[in-house]
């Protein structure tokens, strides 16, 4: 047995490092790590509960909407105080447009180029697929870049800027759009259609969302010349339909606020079905985290105290805690989403192989194809003239929870007001879940499960296939040790 | 211009804000028009694990030559000076070790953002992780790298601070220090680049009209002015945002929230809560940099008179009244 330890990896949002334990050329075992710790959830007690909304979106600049609406949310519930519709539309319009760039970003920025690199240049498709998604300096991102800017306008005009707006409020959002900024908004939509289906799709967003199983996305892929098609014709010939497999347990907690409960629903998918969610099942781990040791506690009454001499506790190797749903390890992210939403396409996918590289991916891109569209009617729905914001006061006493999905899978935050002071605040972020260390029983995180089995040459330093896996997940690190 | 750029503890935020600079073809294409290349990137290399481990330590050891370090994020010391909290994955190294390092051998270093300029939202509170910027800990002078640092060149530290930072406040400090048009003089007393920190936020403000009148919001969403009552520093904070707008068209204001501050030291510890206004009397402590605050008393008492209706009940709804209807034209 060797032990390979990779780092710093890079196009991830924060900071991991990987070590594998190797033998005959096989992962055996993998230990993932955070090595850094930021401490948001202790230097919000004390606060104004209100100045959440000013510090949370800093734990995350990739993410940092997802993380106010979960502020918001848990502000909200502590009031119980419910929004008026055109603050609900606007809400979902700023978070569908921070998690569609995300889901973008990742795919041109920080995924792609691992396939441009020279280590496949005997591949047929490599020459290709180097000039267009090479890192920093491949075509794609003069498509891409620009065309992201012009899909944040979506964020200047209803939330003044991003990253770290504070548009977000429980009673709904700071700033009425005026008619003709609804007109301008439609506009900015239309032109970012137009982006996806030239550019990544080379299809009708609704043509790619139709599609139902493997054939039908290999046959797509065959016929058409988009990033999409590039990317799904290369993990094809590559087998990443069957690499990457975690546990097959996924969570999400639900997106997009609408009448009668989320769009994308809520709940856990094991063994190929929905079950409902009990927020109560969920714990913290800290056996294997540089933070002082005690039993693990559900999110409301967590804790987080970091070691002074980390070297003091040899069982651990990450600043990242073990969350655990019902005493096991789960997967969240755009798969799980798609997942409990009954989209056939990703269920045919992890039927057939389990979640995976290309199952990841996939679900990200129909979750763009289906969301644009909504977001198109999102806008038609709001009402000028109406209002965005309800009034409302923090309670002096209170416990709110704001449950949410980012781009990369479920966030919460758990929050206790008392004297009309934060209390308590503890947050569970996507990676989190998914890049979590082993908990108490010796059970690995998600990340950890799916490096195990993956092949590694005799003297390979860097395995791609350990890249294309780790970066599947879409990781924000900054997140997890917020 | 050869960049390197190190991300220690921050939240990835001034990256992604500067990846929405407008430009036609992208705003990587637009710094190496200008002649500005990024050798490393955590968030944009090609190079990872061991390579970039390996690029790294050439840089740190004088063999691969670079021109500028650009640090985003906050230097973490703790626990206990160690540097532990933040280590550099793959290297068993703490951070600020390496950023130290590679700071001795750079020609220009730049604080990309507030954490790395003062120690940000990292440096709040209590401090536990000993957080602090390049050179300055909050308002003092030192930080990591202490008050005398000058870099090759012999500018201190610039501190292209904002939480995050406006695109253009980087792309426009990179393209004058890449055609050597950026000398010291160009560094306020906080060592930030004047052309966007000898402004106030309140110049092109959206809500000026309310300003004026003094016709104010009382709650999230309400037209009229924050600084009264929802605790707005535009009046105080150095940064052009309301004439450079996000994406073509917003800014915190524009957006209808207060501003913080977030390019001011310390803003992560304003005594008060952020979305509320201390006063005395009735009058708000923090008033504008820029005037007597005994004319700033006697106008607001003057113009609070004679404020239009139209502006006054604007302030407290989100919909502004319509103007009152043309004196030429058919009437009804």
């Amino acid at each position: 047995m060797s032990r390979l330890v990779i780092g710093p990896f890079n196009r991830v949002e924060g900071d991991l490092e990987v070590a594998l334990d190797v033998a005959d050329g096989r992962v055996r075992g993998a230990e993932v790590s955070a090595s850094l710790y930021r401490g948001f959830e202790n230097l919000l007690v004390g606060r104004d509960p209100l100045d959440a909304l000013v510090l949370v979106p800093r734990i995350c600049g990739i993410c940092s909407v997802s993380q106010s609406a979960a502020a918001a949310a848990a502000l909200a519930a502590a009031a119980g105080l419910v929004m008026p519709a055109n603050g609900r539309l606007a809400q979902n319009l700023i978070h569908c447009c921070e998690n569609l760039a995300d889901h973008l970003t990742h795919f041109y920025c920080f995924f792609m180029p691992d396939f441009a690199r020279d280590g496949y240049a005997g591949a047929p498709w490599h020459a290709g697929v180097a000039e267009r998604f090479r890192a920093q300096r491949g075509s794609a991102l003069a498509d891409w870049l620009p065309a992201r800017t012009d899909f944040l306008r979506v964020l200047g005009y209803l939330a003044g800027k991003w990253p770290h707006t504070l548009a977000l409020q429980p009673g709904g959002t700071t700033r009425a759009i005026t008619p003709t900024e609804k007109v301008r908004l439609a506009e900015v939509l239309r032109e970012f259609r137009d982006f996806l289906e030239t550019t990544l799709f080379a299809d009708a967003l609704e043509a790619f969302a139709a599609l139902d199983s493997p054939a039908a996305l290999a046959a797509w892929a065959e016929a058409r010349d988009g990033d999409l098609a590039r990317f799904v014709r290369v993990a094809l010939a590559l087998g990443l339909e069957r690499v990457g497999r975690a546990g097959d347990r996924f969570l999400s907690f639900g997106a997009y606020a609408a009448a009668g409960g989320p769009l994308l629903p809520r709940g856990v998918w094991q063994d190929g079905a929905a079950l409902a969610l009990d927020p109560a099942a969920i714990v913290e781990d800290v056996s294997h985290a540089w933070l002082e040791d005690g039993a693990a506690l559900p999110p409301a009454a967590g804790e987080t105290r970091p070691l002074a001499d980390p070297d003091a506790k040899p069982a651990a190797y990450s600043w990242c805690k073990a969350p655990r749903y019902a005493g096991r390890a789960v997967e969240t992210g755009a798969l799980a989403r798609q997942l409990l939403a009954g989209q056939p396409l990703a269920a045919s996918l992890v039927a057939a192989h389990g979640g995976s590289v290309l199952a990841r991916v996939v679900a990200r891109m129909s979750e763009v194809a289906r969301l644009l569209p909504q977001m198109e009617q999102w806008l038609r729905e709001i009402a000028p003239g109406e209002p965005f914001c309800a009034e409302w006061t923090a309670p002096q006493d209170a416990h709110g929870v704001g449950l949410v999905e980012a781009a990369r899978g479920a966030l919460g935050h758990w929050l206790t007001i008392e004297r009309g002071r934060i209390a308590g605040y503890q947050i569970v972020a996507p990676t989190t879940w998914n890049f979590s260390p082993r908990d108490a029983a010796g059970q690995p995180g998600a990340l950890e499960q799916a490096l195990v089995g993956l092949p590694v040459g005799a003297g390979e330093r860097n395995p791609p296939i350990v890249q294309h896996v780790v970066r599947s997940f879409d990781p924000c690190m900054v997140c997890t040790v917020h | 211009m050869k960049i390197l750029w190190l991300q220690a503890s921050g939240c990835g935020g001034c990256t992604q804000s500067l990846l929405g600079a407008e430009s036609r073809r992208g705003v990587l294409a637009r710094l190496a028009g200008g002649g500005v290349e990024l050798v490393f990137h955590p968030a944009l290399a090609e190079a990872s694990g061991d390579e970039a481990l390996a690029l790294l330590a050439a840089a740190a050891d004088g063999t691969l030559a670079f021109d500028a370090l650009c640090v985003e994020g906050a230097l973490l010391r703790g626990p206990n000076g160690s540097g532990r909290f933040h280590v550099l994955a793959g290297s068993g190294v703490p951070m600020i070790d390496w950023v130290r390092r590679l700071a001795a051998r750079a020609r220009h270093v730049l604080a990309i953002g507030s954490c790395t300029a003062y120690g940000g939202i990292a440096a709040s509170g209590d401090n536990l992780l000993e957080a602090c910027g390049l050179q300055f800990d909050g308002a003092e002078p030192g930080g990591l790298l202490g008050a005398d640092f000058r870099a090759g060149s012999g500018l201190p530290v610039v501190n292209v601070a904002g939480c995050p930072i406006h695109a253009d406040w980087v792309v426009d400090t990179l393209l004058a220090l890449a055609a050597g048009a950026f000398a010291a003089g160009d560094l306020d007393a906080l060592q930030r680049p004047r052309f966007y920190s000898e402004q106030l936020v309140h110049h092109g403000c959206p809500k000026n009209e309310f300003y004026e009148f003094k016709a104010s919001a009382q709650k999230p969403s309400d037209l009229g002015c924050l600084m009264e009552n929802l605790g707005c520093k535009g009046t105080q904070a150095h940064a052009d945002c309301n004439v450079r707008p996000w994406y073509g068209v917003g800014s915190c204001l524009r957006g209808g929230f207060s501003c913080i501050a977030c390019t001011e030291p310390g803003f992560e510890e304003p005594g008060h809560p952020f979305m509320a206004t201390p006063k005395v009397a009735g009058i708000p402590i923090g008033l504008p940099l820029d005037m007597p605050k005994a004319w700033f008393v006697a106008l607001a008492a003057l113009s609070k008179s004679a404020t239009p209706k139209r502006v006054r009940e604007s302030a407290t709804r989100d919909h502004p009244l319509p103007l009152p209807s043309t004196k030429k034209g058919p009437r009804p």
